[in-house]
């Protein structure tokens, strides 16, 4: 469904992401983890159309996205990592907005945002303005809003920053629904147990580089505990991106 | 151009307007504020009103027959509001502002006058003490004066008691006279005894008529060019004009500054990934910004109408014309802010800082007729000179269409120049 290859940006002498390369099917959820500043939401753009690779390529349904308004960015939803609302309009009034930029219009629209509203389960706020909503129902609204053009490809990036932990697990059970409906998740975090509970398979990337491309079993196994046991992905993560704070 | 992206941004936007109560206060009542008190300032007084009149002091400190003549000819002038204190008390109101210009007529000053009147002997002095703010009164009192002078000193010469007396007592001195010419001394005698034989003339049956001396041989009659000889010029039509403008590219300034603060929100990028083009994406906000711009305009001209009876006496079309024109260098302007913008808060003082500036050369504030002649031309690089121009010449001027050609086109090209220079500079590549 989504096919990343050797894609590489610099800002001036700064290499953000560096030779990435994966592929997200129907059904799976991708997630790509790693610190803060390591290319995650710079990858995520690219793949969104909306910054230029230096090098490298994305496909979506097997092609290149040819300009801002070609017609498959209809099967991309961008669900992004600061909220994407307005605070001063209602959810309904936010989601009409960002269903109206892919064309929907009328009872099409009235359909796909009584769906999300449901989906996310906001529906008996729809009229309240965002600003009097929680961080984890400003997260649930900005999930919705990237769901109403019914994509294929969900690009998630970090979508539980600020969120208390019933919002999140409703965020949870919300991706694995809508993997079982076939969508391509693509899912960025640098909590580890995120990718834990829901990723298919785990990209680790770090300074822009893919350091580990593997299923959550597979990267365990790469730094045998001691005794033993199975190792935490929290302590694969620190073996593989090192100690360094970050930020 | 895909209708249902651009109708929405543009609801969304004129929905986010509205819901910021600040922003509506600011851009629809305190235009309409200001323009009412500038409005009141500038109006001058109604159409049937008296002329506004000068202030100014009398010192008659010479009580002659001709300096009495003078005060009472200023007296009676109409454009003149005459006191006469003391030459302390004169001098005092003139430093305080309260009066534009004192006069004093100095001792002997009538005989001097009288004498000099036939070119002898000195010149005498009248003095002016004047406020050096009001040197356009000081040089209408001065024009005044003249005329009540020469009336003064003429009447007296040729018909009062003191110019009889003095042809009785130069005559006898003309004839003596070693330094006047044979010639001209004939000339001379003849001249004064023919003012003698006037004077002395019996008195006609009735009322004798007074002896009129010089007067002015004309009467000037008075028109104001606006719209009409019977319309009034309506100062509210320009201050509000002014106002209207100045806050509409406020309110669009902040259009492009709230863009700013989108993009800095991670809102933009948002909009970028849905399948809408570059130009779409500004063109919704052009238009969002233009009718916006195109209300507060209104809004301000219909209250305007309303209470102060302001009124297009030119081409309707003309004004509309150039209400619309801009409404869309304004919104290219908020493009421009957005364009060329970095963070929200600078982009918020420097333009601040050119709002300011081009309202105040655009005439917006003051009429543009009051600049030096330079600046005049200068300020026709300001957009908003044309735009004040142009409602001011299709309202209380009352000029047709061809009056707003001119400031529609050279609107719509500022409007084409900013839109394309923000296209150019906008910054569309971010993470
Ligand atoms: N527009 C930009 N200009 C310059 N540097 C940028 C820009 N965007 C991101 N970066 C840099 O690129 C690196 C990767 O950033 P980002 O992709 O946002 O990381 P992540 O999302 O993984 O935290 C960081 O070092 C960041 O500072
Ligand atoms: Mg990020």
């Amino acid at each position: 469904m989504l096919t990343i290859n050797h894609l590489r940006k610099s800002f001036g002498s700064l290499v953000a992401v560096d030779d990435v390369s994966f592929s997200v099917e129907r059904g799976q959820l991708i997630g790509l983890l790693g610190p803060n500043g390591a290319g995650k939401t710079t990858t995520v753009s690219m793949v969104a159309g909306l910054l230029t690779a230096d090098k490298g390529e994305v496909l979506v349904g097997g092609a290149a996205l040819q300009g801002d308004t070609d017609p498959k960015k209809r099967k991309i939803g961008l669900v992004p990592q600061d909220l994407a609302l307005y605070d001063e309009l209602s959810a309904r009034a936010n989601l009409r907005f960002f269903g109206a930029l892919y064309d929907l219009s009328g009872a099409a629209l009235d359909k796909a945002m009584a769906a999300a509203l449901q989906l996310v389960g906001l529906a008996d706020r729809e009229r309240d303005l965002v600003k009097t909503f929680s961080g984890g129902m400003k997260r649930r609204l900005n999930l919705a809003a990237g769901l109403l053009h019914d994509p294929d490809i969900l690009l998630l990036d970090e979508p539980t920053v600020g969120v208390d932990p019933q919002s999140r697990n409703a965020i949870f059970d919300n991706l694995e629904e809508l993997k079982r409906r076939g969508k391509a998740l693509l899912y960025t975090t640098h909590y580890m147990e995120e990718v834990e509970r829901l990723a298919d398979r785990i990209i680790v990337i770090d300074h822009g580089k893919v350091i580990a491309d593997d299923t959550l079993s597979g990267l365990q196994a790469r730094t045998p505990g001691l005794g033993g046991e199975r190792v935490t992905l929290e302590s694969v993560f620190l073996t593989l991106t090192g100690r360094s704070l970050r930020d | 151009m895909p209708v249902i992206p651009l109708l929405a941004m543009i609801r969304k936007d004129l929905l986010l307007f509205f819901s910021d109560r600040r922003s509506v206060i600011v851009s629809f009542v305190v235009p309409i504020a200001i323009g009412a008190f500038f409005g009141s300032i500038f109006s001058g007084p109604g159409s049937n009103a008296e002329p506004a009149k000068i202030a100014i002091a009398v010192i008659d400190q010479d009580a002659s027959l001709i300096s009495k003549a003078i005060v009472a000819g200023l007296q009676s002038d109409r454009n003149l509001k005459v006191a006469t204190p003391t030459e302390a008390e004169a001098r005092d109101a003139v430093k305080r502002g309260r009066t534009a210009v004192g006069v004093i007529i100095p001792k002997d000053f009538g005989d001097a006058a009288g004498k000099a009147f036939f070119g002898d002997g000195a010149k005498p002095d009248v003095n002016l003490v004047y406020d050096p703010s009001r040197n356009t009164e000081l040089a209408m009192v001065r024009g005044i004066m003249t005329q009540h002078i020469m009336e003064a000193v003429s009447r007296e010469m040729f018909g009062g008691a003191m110019g009889k007396q003095y042809v009785e007592k130069s005559l006898p001195g003309i004839k003596a006279s070693k330094t006047i010419p044979d010639a001209q001394k004939q000339v001379l005698v003849q001249m004064l005894r023919s003012i003698q034989t006037v004077y002395n003339q019996p008195a006609a049956s009735g009322a004798s008529p007074r002896p009129q001396g010089l007067t002015m041989p004309y009467h000037v009659h008075e028109e104001a060019m606006t719209a009409g000889s019977n319309i009034a010029y309506n100062g509210y039509a320009h201050s509000f004009a002014g106002m209207g403008i100045q806050f509409l590219l406020f309110a669009m300034a902040n259009l492009g500054i709230e863009m700013l603060l989108e993009r800095q929100r991670g809102l933009w990028k948002r909009l970028r990934s849905a399948p809408v083009s570059r130009f779409t994406l500004l063109t919704g906000k052009a238009a969002s910004g233009s009718i916006l711009s195109f209300l507060i305009l209104a809004v301000c001209f219909a209250f305007a109408m309303v209470v102060f009876k302001v009124r297009i006496q030119g081409s309707v079309v003309g004004f509309l014309g150039v209400c619309v024109a801009c409404s869309m260098m304004a919104s290219s302007f908020g493009l421009l802010v957005a364009a060329l913008g970095n963070s929200p808060a600078t982009a918020r003082g420097v333009t601040t800082l050119a709002v300011l500036m081009m309202v105040m050369l655009g005439g917006a504030w003051v009429p543009t007729f009051i600049f030096p002649a330079w600046l005049q031309q200068f300020t026709l690089i300001v957009p908003v000179r044309w735009a004040v121009d142009g409602l001011d010449a299709t309202t209380w001027r009352g000029v047709g269409l061809t009056g707003a050609l001119a400031p529609i086109g050279v609107l719509l090209g500022f409007a084409a120049a900013f839109g394309a220079l923000a296209a150019n500079r906008f910054k569309w590549e971010e993470a």
